[in-house]
């Protein structure tokens, strides 16, 4: 059970949370084909750091961009999407 | 072997007495006994057979280690297999018996295999099953009747398990000498400290070694320890093993509230999880000790050295009254010291080093015969107890006689935390062991767990002496594992350890190997002639020790097995004794049968009622949100495929949403409520994704947009009125009203509350979803219900709707939109936004997507005879599938049974005759495949 801190609410067990998706599998509203191919189909699925969305969705709700290590679980950063990078 | 207890000595209470039986005799012992040391005292020898040789065994060690003293205790529910009687602390009453025995310990017939039979060698049940065909059945019988240990409990567990969770800033993991010093200093800083120790008591080898500590007697220092804890509010929780080290810093303890097969007192729990996040762990899991290999070591009297010292100093006896001490560490010395004060004589003790150079050793050279370069080859006995050894030293021979050895082949640091929680092992060459080197999460070790702390090369304990018979050497006991199964694998060219380790079985019983692991490995390392750690380690798994399943389930039993959500109306419909279905969580009825009707039968007259009269059905569940906001047009028309812009204020439409794949992801209606306020509902199931989903548009995709999102599922209520007479109903009910058309919007009051009107239809007559804020809704329902009663009607279940929708064609999520389908494939392509600004569009346009040939069409399908739920489509049987039945009913008013289904390039096959075939049911139907509006194709009798 990983332990994520949540920008609003803190320090909260993984429980609450749910992975929704890899950052590099966002994909724009105006994509075109190939790159919806690209993101959903064709991403990395990386042994190692990752950048990924995962949502307080049994907490506040928000979407919040984690920077995780796939093997270790480490959490590097947490951010909220309107952050700066 | 005959033990005894001691006049004096051990921390066991001898001014009390408690009894219990065992194999249904009655043995006594005293309060802080286990059943082993409570046995032992009184002279039990014989504690269980083993796994596949039914081979006699008695006690080896003193603790969770032990792989031979396992037993049943406990009655009925409380039955638990496979406990060892190292770490089953005696109560009154407790029922305990040997396993794996028939027709008795003593004498067990399973054993005559062991003692005539060739042994069962390494890979036996692979090799039987790859053998010739019938040789499996052949030694099938046999192995179920000789094999196995404990039975499991046929009668549901009694008891309650209890979840709790916990914070501090330090966990400490072991009061041993190191566990206690550590929980000292921690709270002596002020922190919050918890301790927590798999023992009854606190004190680790210091109660087995009885040592002095800081000037004090071990047991006086331990009290005082104990004291300066409680006063600094440390909590410490004995009978508590921490089982599993998680991420960051999560781990989770197994508290014993009451002993295995233990009665708890009235209303308490028998065991309790803990979940503690540290912001510190402290891992002081101290090391257990190896057994010795040579033949017979497996034989009741040859115990660990420690395990002896421990029996000795805590529980106050002897194992035995002549005892052969073996040994390649120093530390065994100190047991011949603890068992010549005990009163036992010491015939030998015989050391594979050379030489040691210790205090220790210089003074049991004075004392007692000490033999050097001097290996164990064999033990003599049998279930009675052992008779002598024969060892080995400089190519002699040597016999002595004994009913006792103690043997310690070097010890193993419990590294097993440290490894879960992500941590590295270095390889300590003298000793042959592996200690923790570094860690991942905020994790230290002390003690002797952080490696072996022996002065002299203690490796020599893993080379077994050049002339043992292997075949009867044990490395793992519990499994029956021998050094010449280790061989034979590494012969029938198994290299990994992992491979080695399943195909013999070797660490894989419920001790998961911890006196045998390393045995192992420096076996194949020998083999391979290369260093231990080049072998490799195959992974430690949570638990530390067996857990109880109901410990992990906690109160998530029976009905508490998952949440049951009751829509506001459950009452209300329970009062007509329906059929339930259950719609995820939801309870909703699936028909509401009168005189003894088959679910069938209610469900075609519910129908036919809608059909004819008026019906009326608990919505409540459907998915349901607001969207509000200058905006809320432009994101309803990124989350639904359809356009939405257009829908003048009062007007709703059917809609769909596309996952972002292009596959549809759930359907449903949107609303315009007021200028700037939508109404979207979605599928009962899909509602929890639909929330997210929207929020993730909302969040991730459209942050830009003025738009805020209400999930609104729970506070709106909703009753669907159905059929000819809906809209009559409806005029009674509310006679202000202006009874909107079909897709409209209105608002009114029936019954004195307030609600809200959708004139939309999923059974293919004129209907109306009647929302109203749950709170309010049951005087709704009685007005519909008491009144739709006069027009003959009656209310429906989900069959009823079951049946109505797929007459009219309409598809279902979990049906047709089943995550494969296409807006193309339901013939919903017509009705895609031009626009294109949906989730899900991008993806669309992959020409697989559009309209390629070869893919699975919706179509209906008509027949004279009931169409199989589920079945496929050929042209006939046997045949090549060419397409499924998603939903199969019948006319409701006519004859005929008809279906929806998807057919490879279906649309373009209307009038072909095919075969709906389910061989799993037996079942077939011919079929003509056809359009799938079934009922009023024109949608006149929505109209007025
Ligand atoms: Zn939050």
């Amino acid at each position: 059970m990983q332990l994520i801190t949540c920008p609003h609410c803190g320090p909260r067990a993984q429980a609450e949370f749910e992975f929704d998706r890899a950052v590099e599998s966002v994909l724009a509203l105006d994509a075109t084909e190939a790159e919806a191919v690209a993101r959903l189909y064709r991403r990395e699925n990386p042994k190692g750091w990752s950048w990924e969305l995962w949502r307080h969705s049994a907490g506040c709700g928000v979407f919040l961009k984690l920077h995780r290590h796939t093997v270790t679980h480490e959490i590097a950063e947490v951010s909220l999407l309107d952050a700066a990078p | 072997m005959t033990g005894s207890r001691t006049h004096q000595g051990g921390i066991i209470d001898r001014n009390k007495t408690i009894s219990f039986t065992f194999d249904g005799k009655r043995y006594q012992g005293h309060p802080g006994d286990t059943l082993a040391s409570a046995l032992l005292a009184q002279g039990v020898v014989l504690f269980g057979r083993s796994f596949k040789y039914h081979r006699p065994r008695g006690v080896m060690s003193a603790g969770v280690e032990e792989p031979n003293a396992l037993v049943g205790v406990g009655t009925g529910g409380r039955y638990e297999p496979n406990t060892r009687a190292t770490d089953l602390f005696i109560y009154e009453g407790l029922v305990a018996e040997s396993q794996n025995r028939w027709p008795s310990l003593s004498f067990d017939l399973g054993a005559v295999i062991g003692l005539f039979g060739r042994f069962v060698p390494a890979g036996f049940y692979y090799k039987a099953f790859l053998g010739k065909p019938g040789l499996w059945k052949f030694y099938e019988y046999f192995i179920r009747r000789a094999a196995g240990l404990g039975q499991p409990p046929v009668e549901p567990d009694p008891d309650s398990y209890e979840h709790r969770a916990a914070f501090c800033d330090v966990l400490v993991v072991g009061a041993g000498p190191a566990g206690l010093a550590a929980a000292l200093s921690a709270s002596a800083l002020g922190e919050r400290v918890m301790l927590v120790e798999q023992d009854l008591v606190l004190g680790g080898g210091l109660i087995r070694d009885a040592d002095s500590m800081e000037g004090l007697p071990a047991q006086a220092w331990i009290t005082k320890a104990l004291a300066t804890l409680t006063e600094r509010g440390v909590r410490i929780l004995n009978r508590t093993t921490a089982i599993g080290y998680w991420d960051h810093d999560l781990l989770t303890l197994a508290q014993k509230l009451v002993e295995p097969g233990q009665a708890p007192e009235d209303g308490q729990a028998a065991q309790r999880l803990w979940r503690v996040r540290a912001k510190k762990v402290v891992l002081a899991t101290g090391a257990l000790e190896r057994p010795l290999p040579f033949a017979g070591n497996d034989k009741p009297g040859v115990m660990l050295a420690q395990a002896v010292r421990t029996y000795v100093n805590r529980f106050g006896l002897t194992p035995g009254a002549k005892a052969v001490i073996a040994t390649c560490t120093d530390d065994a010395y100190k047991t011949a010291f603890a068992l010549a004060d005990a009163g036992c004589e010491i015939v030998a003790i015989l050391d594979s080093r050379s030489e040691s150079p210790s205090e220790i050793v210089k003074a049991a050279v004075a004392r007692f015969k000490v033999r050097f370069d001097t290996q164990i080859l064999e033990a003599a006995g049998g279930p009675g107890g052992l008779t002598g050894i024969t060892a080995e030293a400089g190519g002699q021979k040597l016999q002595l006689s004994c009913d006792l050895v103690a043997a310690s082949g070097g010890f193993s640091p419990v590294a097993h935390l440290h490894m879960q929680a992500g941590g590295t092992l270095s390889w300590d060459e003298a000793n042959g062991a592996f200690a923790p080197k570094t860690s991942r999460q905020n994790q230290v070790t002390v003690g002797a767990a952080s490696g072996v702390d022996e002065a002299n090369t203690s490796a020599s304990g893993l080379t077994p002496p050049k002339a043992v018979d292997t075949k009867h050497s044990f490395v793992d006991f519990q499994n029956d594992v021998t050094l010449a199964d280790i061989d034979l694998a590494w012969q029938e060219g198994y290299r990994s350890v992992e491979h080695v380790k399943r195909y013999t079985t070797l660490g894989m019983a419920t001790d998961q190997g911890k006196t045998s692991n390393i045995v192992g490995l420096a076996r194949l390392a020998a083999l391979e002639g290369r260093p231990v750690p080049h072998v490799g380690l195959t992974t430690f798994r949570p638990p530390y020790t067996p857990t109880t399943l109901g410990l992990l389930a906690g109160h998530a039993t029976g009905k508490h097995l998952a949440v049951i959500r009751r829509p506001p109306l459950f009452d209300l419909h329970t009062e007509q004794n329906p059929l339930w279905l259950p719609s995820g969580y939801w309870m909703r009825p699936r028909a509401y049968p009168r005189n003894a009707e088959t679910l069938h039968a209610a469900a075609l007259r519910e129908a036919r009622t809608v059909r004819q009269g008026v019906g009326w059905v608990d919505v409540s569940t459907l998915g349901k949100f607001e969207v509000a906001g200058p905006d809320a047009a432009a994101f309803l028309e990124r989350v639904c495929a359809t356009t939405v812009a257009k829908l003048a204020v009062g007007r709703g439409r059917y809609s769909f949403m596309l996952r972002e794949d292009g596959i549809v992801m759930d359907d449903g209606t949107v609303w315009r409520i007021g200028p700037e306020r939508y109404l979207l509902t979605s599928s009962t199931g899909g509602a929890d994704r639909m929330s997210h989903h929207l929020a993730y548009v909302r969040q991730v995709l459209a942050p830009e947009m003025r738009v805020a999102i209400a999930n609104v599922q729970e506070h709106w209520t909703g009753i669907a009125v159905a059929g000819p007479k809906a809209k009559t109903l409806l005029a009674q009910l509310a006679p202000d009203l202006d009874i909107p058309r079909h897709m409209s919007v209105a608002r009114s009051q029936i019954a004195g509350v307030p609600v809200l009107i959708l004139a939309a239809s999923y059974s293919g007559e004129r209907a109306f979803e009647i929302y109203a804020a749950g709170k309010d809704i049951v005087p709704v329902w009685q007005a519909i219900a008491t009144q739709g009663t006069d027009h003959g009607g009656c209310a429906y279940g989900l069959e009823a709707l079951e049946i109505l929708r797929i007459e009219k064609g309409h598809v279902v999520v979990g049906g047709e939109i089943d995550g494969r389908t296409t807006p193309h494939d339901l013939g919903l392509d017509r009705m895609l936004n031009p626009k294109a600004t949906y989730v899900g569009a991008p993806a669309l346009q992959r020409p697989d997507l559009q309209s390629s040939a070869g893919r699975l069409r919706m179509v209906g399908l008509e027949s004279e005879t009931p169409i199989p739920e589920g079945s496929m489509l050929v042209s006939s049987i046997p045949g090549t599938p060419q397409g499924h039945v998603t939903g199969a009913g019948q006319r409701i008013l006519e004859d005929g049974y008809v279906a929806l289904a998807f057919l490879r390039d279906g649309s373009e096959r209307l009038g072909e005759h095919l075969v709906a075939w389910s061989p799993s049911r037996g079942a077939k139907a011919p079929v003509s495949v056809v359009d799938p509006v079934f009922y009023d194709h024109e949608g006149a009798r929505y109209r007025d």
